[in-house]
């Protein structure tokens, strides 16, 4: 571990207390029943990653992490959030969450998604620092809550957030291991925004042909069963 | 059986070379058919030249039986491990009956080729064909081995499916490239196997270093018969044989029947009782029982078909059994500790791999030859061609005794061989061998005389009695090229009748090299005599047979022509109360095959004759009709197919599923995997 002015149990516990609101943030999305509501928690969720982020930086004295940081708060916590808000309102979507799964099996659900990475990733890397498998195991219950949220979600908005907060917890993965370049963690970024992209540009098209963004009426309009 | 040579790096000899040169040439020579094939000289010019390249190759691969083992390592495949390449004594004798059967079957092309009507669809692919086969008997790494393997099955499939507009050959071609496919999957799994023990060393070195032991070796033996044994037609795995032989123009025919299930012959042999170690003393027992069971289904299906070349296939079916039995023999003899015996048996199913390619090869020549005359390959339609095409006739007579096993041709001596070894069997130790052996010797002595049978049945059908179509009537002989290479075959099925001492002898550097022991050499016995095990046992002298028929035939004319009446009398014969008889008349091949099909096929493979009586007074005339049916059909392959319609009917759904759903199936992949991974200790 490297030598900080702090002692190296406070850079554990900081590190431990951002990731766990990765966490919480992502049960807090489970929890929205309102779409504005559920973009603001992304956005928190953003500002959440990037301080993680931020703070690996600090931990592991790899400064290009700031930028990984200040790419996260940006685009996620700022651009995509902003951009969604808009769309919901252009397109005039319908502003409730429509579930498939009540919210409360899916809580549920995601508590023992949650056990699960724990004990994978707890079980799979005993040769790592404790950091670094701290970081995973939050980090695959991000990517599991963030999967939940899609297969549970009726409306593409809260599909594409969870998509989004999904692809959180890989940052988070990715920055907590030691030495992953840069170029990797930006091409990350820039495929998340493109992905955005596109499914923006879907989601206006879907909407032109079939007056919802409910994707059941895809399955609909394909001749499958709903 | 790890030879001292192996230790010190195998070098490059004369005849390896010429092995090389040989199939780059025949590789060069494909794509010369591409370009040449609708051109009149492209035919002369791509037979020719195969005929050249295959007599080279396989006169040099004669020599490198007696030679010590040769090899190289070309940069090519896969990189860093490149492709291996061996001339031992097996693939030296196998290497010579292919390129010597290549070549008759080229010299027969020369004239047989004329007649097809779409030439690019066969010049190409034949030289591939024979490349292919080439190239898996000098392969020395499981890469090598699988891809020459499935480069010969898609060449031999393009080839079955040349014709494809005649009816069947398409559903044939079908069936083929299923079962090769099916094939090489389960030898990909057994060289898989046998690359676990090497520590995943892909050169058969390595795997002959570290045998699998256990169940791996077991796994291993039923592996190679299923892979193997489906190219060579071991049943169940046969069906696609009597499909896809005839479907094939009929030197391709000859070669595929002749020649490639010899090379699957190779495959088993090189690894089972090459790659797989010293054998276990029950592994003799499956291999003894589907050579069995094979050589007596195969020549009761035989017995049923009214297409010659049909006969022909099925028969190949029986000829591949009695090989494995002689393969089981060597591994039960091997296993339980006489080497003598498993040599004696071993030299007989190599020699009678030999003999099948040549008397299988020239009786395709001339099914060949008789589609020709007459553009039919129904025996009911044929009749008399004995009189339009005596060289012909004469040629399949040979070919016909000599597959009936009758002395002194060579189908009785590698046969008589074989049985020698089944009459060792009460030596064995096992309870389970010692029974088993006699009872597969009973299925093929069972199976040779039914082969008699079918083969009287074909002769007399199709050559003797009256011509039974306005075809067959007209018939004439064919062209030189094709006269010429049944002759060549008919005179090595004659001399390796009459000298089997010495093709004996010439074969057992390639049993020493799996077996450790050889048969004791035949040169120094008088006579020409063949001594398998010891003078007061047993000896056959094929000379004084031959003699002995030939002086009493001679007799016979003389006494008939010399103290005959010469008075001649032309009267009308006894026509049995019918007046005008007419051709059709005649015993037929179905009438010639229905006491053996009641007695056999009625349970075994549900054989039905219906008979259809017109009322009184109506004018229509009364049909026979006869069915029977492949077990192997019935019960394994329509109800399997049957399940994976249905398992297909059901994944169809998942076609159809919402995103979410779609979304979910990956999900919950995802989790049962983390599971998975969380439970396993």
């Amino acid at each position: 571990m490297i030598e900080h002015a702090i002692t190296p149990n406070l850079v554990f516990d900081v590190a431990h207390l951002f990731a766990g609101a990765l966490v919480l943030i992502s049960f807090l999305m489970l929890y929205q029943d309102r779409l504005y509501a559920l973009l603001n928690v992304f956005a928190l969720q953003a500002v959440a990653l990037a301080l993680a982020v931020a703070w690996q930086a600090y931990a592991q004295d790899a400064p290009h992490l700031y930028l990984t940081a200040f790419i996260a708060l940006v685009f996620k916590a700022l651009v995509i959030p902003v951009a969604l808000h808009r769309m919901v309102a252009r397109l005039g979507i319908h502003r409730e969450v429509e579930t498939v799964v009540a919210t409360g099996p899916t809580m549920l659900a995601g508590i023992a998604l949650v056990a699960l990475s724990m004990v994978v990733m707890l079980k799979a890397t005993p040769a790592a620092d404790a950091l670094a498998r701290e970081d995973l195991a939050f980090a695959l219950s991000v990517v599991l809550l963030g999967l939940l949220m899609m297969v549970t979600r009726r409306n593409a908005v809260s599909q594409v957030v969870g998509f989004m907060s999904l692809e959180n917890g890989l940052i988070l993965a990715a920055t907590g291991a030691r030495g992953m370049p840069l170029v990797v963690e930006i091409s990350v970024a820039f495929s998340v925004l493109i992905a955005f992209i596109v499914i923006g540009i879907f989601l206006f098209r879907i909407r032109e042909r079939f007056d919802t963004v409910d994707v059941d009426a895809l399955d609909r309009f394909r001749g499958g069963r709903a | 059986m790890s030879e001292a040579a192996f230790a010190t790096r195998l070098l490059l000899n004369g005849q390896l070379l010429v092995a090389l040169v040989a199939v780059v040439a025949l590789l060069a020579l494909g794509l010369l058919g591409v370009a040449m094939a609708s051109r009149p000289a492209g035919r002369s010019l791509i037979y020719g030249g195969a005929l050249a390249v295959t007599l080279v190759a396989g006169l040099s691969a004669l020599t490198a039986i007696a030679a010590p083992p040769a090899g190289i390592v070309l940069p090519l495949g896969i990189p860093w491990i490149g492709a291996h390449l061996r001339l031992d004594a097996l693939s030296a004798f196998f290497l010579a009956v292919v390129n010597l059967g290549g070549a008759a079957a080229s010299l027969y092309g020369l004239g047989y080729g004329r007649h097809d009507h779409a030439p690019a669809r066969v010049l190409p692919f034949f030289p591939a064909f024979l490349a292919g086969m080439n190239m898996v008997l000098l392969a020395d790494d499981a890469y090598t081995f699988l891809l020459s393997w499935e480069f010969m099955s898609l060449a031999s499939w393009a080839l079955v499916v040349a014709h494809d507009k005649e009816a069947g050959n398409v559903r044939a071609g079908l069936v083929y490239i299923l079962m090769a496919s099916f094939g090489t999957l389960a030898l990909m799994l057994a060289f898989g196997l046998l690359a676990a023990g090497s520590g995943g060393g892909y050169a058969f070195d390595a795997m002959r270093e570290a045998p699998p032991v256990g169940i791996a070796a077991a796994l291993v033996l039923a592996l190679a018969m299923l892979g193997a044994g489906s190219k060579a037609g071991l049943v169940p795995l046969h069906v696609w044989l009597p499909l896809a032989h005839p479907a094939a123009p009929s030197h391709v025919s000859a070669l595929m029947s002749g020649v490639m299930t010899k090379v699957a012959v190779y495959g088993f042999i090189r690894i089972v009782l090459d790659l797989s170690g010293p054998p276990d003393w029950w592994w003799g027992i499956p291999v003894l029982a589907a050579g069995g069971v094979a050589a007596v289904i195969g020549v009761l299906q035989a017995l049923l078909q009214n297409d010659i070349k049909r006969v022909l296939a099925y028969s190949t079916i029986e000829n591949i059994g009695l090989v494995f039995v002689g393969l089981g023999l060597a591994l039960a003899f091997s296993a339980n500790g006489f080497p003598a015996a498993a040599a004696l048996a071993l030299t007989a199913a190599l020699f009678h791999v030999l003999n099948h390619a040549a008397m299988k090869s020239l009786l395709f020549f001339g099914a060949g030859a008789v589609l020709t005359a007459t553009g039919t390959r129904q025996m009911e339609d044929l009749g008399g061609l004995i009189h339009r095409m005596p060289v012909t006739s004469a040629v399949m007579l040979i070919g016909c005794a000599a597959i009936s096993a009758l002395p002194p041709l060579n189908g009785f001596a590698s046969e008589w061989l074989v049985f020698q070894a089944v009459l060792l069997s009460p030596d064995l130790p096992a309870w389970g061998l010692r029974l088993m052996v006699p009872a597969v010797g009973a299925l093929m002595a069972l199976a040779a005389a039914l082969a008699a049978a079918c083969f009287v049945r074909l002769y007399g059908i199709a050559f003797l009695g009256r011509a039974r179509s306005p075809n067959a009537a007209e018939a004439h002989e064919v062209d030189a090229f094709s006269r010429a290479a049944m002759i060549a075959l008919a005179a090595v099925c004659v001399g390796a009748g009459l000298l089997p001492g010495l093709f004996i002898d010439a074969l057992q550097p390639a049993v020493a090299g799996l077996i450790g022991e050889t048969m004791p050499s035949q040169r120094s016995v008088a006579w020409l005599s063949i001594i398998p095990v010891a003078e007061s046992r047993s000896s056959y002298n094929a000379l004084l047979v031959f003699g002995f028929s030939a002086v009493s035939a001679l007799i016979a004319a003389v006494v008939i022509h010399r103290f005959a009446s010469r008075a001649v009398r032309r009267a009308p014969p006894w026509d049995c109360g019918f007046p005008n008889a007419s051709p059709l008349a005649q015993y037929s091949a179905a009438s010639f095959a229905q006491p053996i099909r009641r007695v056999f096929a009625r349970g075994l493979f549900a054989a039905r004759e219906t008979v259809e009586m017109p009322p009184p007074g109506a004018l229509t005339p009364a049909r026979i009709s006869t069915s029977a049916r492949d077990p192997a059909w019935a019960f394994l392959f329509l109800p399997l197919t049957a399940a994976v319609g249905a398992v297909a009917e059901r994944a169809n759904k998942l076609q159809y599923l919402t995103i979410r759903q779609y979304l979910g199936l990956v999900f919950s992949a995802l989790v049962l995997l983390l599971l998975v991974l969380a439970l396993w200790t």
